[in-house]
């Protein structure tokens, strides 16, 4: 009887345990994820879910019959793991020896360094957990500061004015939003946030925070000072890859990997491990020679087919050097609602030219397409809107996909 | 028993991921709404169905027998 160990139980632990199962993986999965829920779905937790009442029910992937028998131990983590020697450590000292390796641990919310910052009255929402606890806070009438102007500061600041809440988000960046959607784009955003009456206050950051009661007081870099009831904090994330350390992995952003997702050590691949979800900084020729790490929706399920793909095949003994030849080239996707207004992404727009942004389609100011380009390449759209005209392009992104735009 | 798809309406938002897993199956209309064309397709269409299942945002797509 073989083991597949997979530390980490969120989606891509899901996704690797059905495609193990499907590449016909019989012997025992063993799951070891830190939060007390089985595998759910994260994006509502900034949106319909914080809006209304979070519910796992409602949020919790559903389990094919081919992955009953796997064993979940959940509230329990593995704190380090030997890749040499086939063994992982758990948080109460358990060893578990693994004949296959899944790290699947994703990413923790990141929480900035403030002086005085250390009170109740901040938040982040990554889990259902935090999603649960801030809900009861999104009173109407309550002052709401939000750090960081990204999708997920935006799309609570959008579900927190929904629920009668004063909002306001502070960041450092100039425009929300700005780094993958570029400058028009952002400005747009930041035109709608607006005006559904969400205050900006951007290329500022937090210089303090003082607590004086049930409230804090942020003072800002340029000496202002906005006064809080709930703060959510949406600074991006950290690699949750600690338990690694001392494998000789490039462990710097995420944990690099080859195509097969397996980790490299000084350029060599680690049979039987493989990385994936938010993790897994991959090659992607799709887009050029660099590997990415992509914290997009849709990757949880490309990295976790691939990994079971690639492990079970080498557990089989059967077809591994055909798996590893095998081109893996997954198309990041990802989508943002934030009140009447629908984003939906392809590719990864982040990686587009300065000067190579248009629109392909549309107005800005109402509904479009807009193209991401290196050189004469399609890199990525995002659309406001128009998803049947935005999804007609899917199939053009990346090197070589496209006529030219 | 016969492969059975049911979206749930109540939750779909319309992304039409499932569209390009099962293009047989889901469509999007002119108003861009989800449309289910065949309730119960054909064995052959398993793992498209089940594809598009697994990649719908909203996790509005069961799959039944």
């Amino acid at each position: 009887m073989s083991r597949v160990l997979i530390a980490g139980a969120g989606m891509g632990a899901l996704r690797t345990a059905e495609a193990l199962r499907a590449h016909g993986y019989t012997d025992e999965i063993v799951v070891v994820g830190d939060e007390r829920h089985p595998p759910y779905n994260r994006p509502p937790l900034s949106k319909e879910a914080l809006a209304s009442k979070p519910a796992f029910e409602q949020l919790a992937f559903r389990h094919k019959a081919s992955v009953e028998d796997v064993v979940w131990r959940l509230g329990e983590s593995v704190t380090s793991a030997d890749l040499a020697a086939h063994t992982a450590v758990l948080g109460d000292g358990e060893v578990l020896e693994w004949d296959a390796l899944v790290a699947a641990t994703g990413v923790r919310a990141r929480v900035l360094p403030i002086p005085g910052g250390d009170t109740v009255m901040r938040h982040v929402v990554r889990t259902l957990d935090d999603a649960l606890e801030l809900r009861w806070l999104l009173t109407e009438g309550s002052r709401v500061v939000i750090l960081g102007a990204g999708f997920i500061g935006c799309e609570v600041a959008a579900t927190a004015t929904q629920l009668g809440c004063t909002v306001t988000c502070v960041a450092l960046d100039p425009l929300p939003m700005i780094r993958p959607l570029g400058p028009e784009f952002a400005a747009e955003m930041l035109r709608r946030q607006v005006g559904h009456g969400v205050e900006f206050r951007l290329g500022v950051s937090v210089a303090a925070m003082t607590e004086r009661g049930e409230t804090v007081d942020l003072e800002l870099s340029d000496g202002s000072v906005v006064t809080a009831d709930v703060i959510v904090e949406a600074v991006g994330s950290v690699c949750a890859v600690g338990w690694l350390d001392g494998n000789g992995l490039q462990l710097r952003d995420g944990v690099l990997v080859d195509s097969a997702l397996r980790p490299l050590v000084d350029g060599v691949p680690v049979d039987g491990v493989a990385v994936v979800g938010d993790i897994a900084r991959f090659p992607n020729p799709r887009f050029g020679s660099d590997s990415w790490r992509v914290e997009h929706w849709s990757l949880p399920t490309d990295t976790g087919r691939r990994a079971g793909a690639v492990l079970g095949a080498r557990l089989a003994g059967v077809g591994y050097d055909e798996v590893l030849d095998s081109p893996f080239e997954p198309l990041p996707a990802f989508w943002s609602d934030q009140f009447d207004i629908r984003l939906q992404s392809y590719g990864m727009p982040g990686l587009a030219d300065p000067d190579g942004i248009r629109l392909l389609e549309g107005d800005i100011a109402t509904e479009c397409v807009v193209g991401y380009h290196r050189g004469d390449e399609l890199m990525g759209v995002v659309g406001i809107g128009m998803l049947r005209v935005v999804n007609g392009y899917r199939d053009k992104v990346g090197i070589g996909r496209g006529e030219m735009q | 028993m016969a492969l059975k798809v049911v979206v749930d309406m109540d939750v779909c938002q319309d992304h039409g991921q499932c569209v390009f897993a099962a293009p047989e199956v889901f469509a999007l209309n002119d108003d861009g709404k989800l449309v289910v064309l065949i309730d119960e397709p054909d064995e052959s269409q398993r793992t498209a169905v089940e594809d598009a299942a697994d990649v719908c945002p909203v996790q509005a797509i069961s799959i039944e027998g």
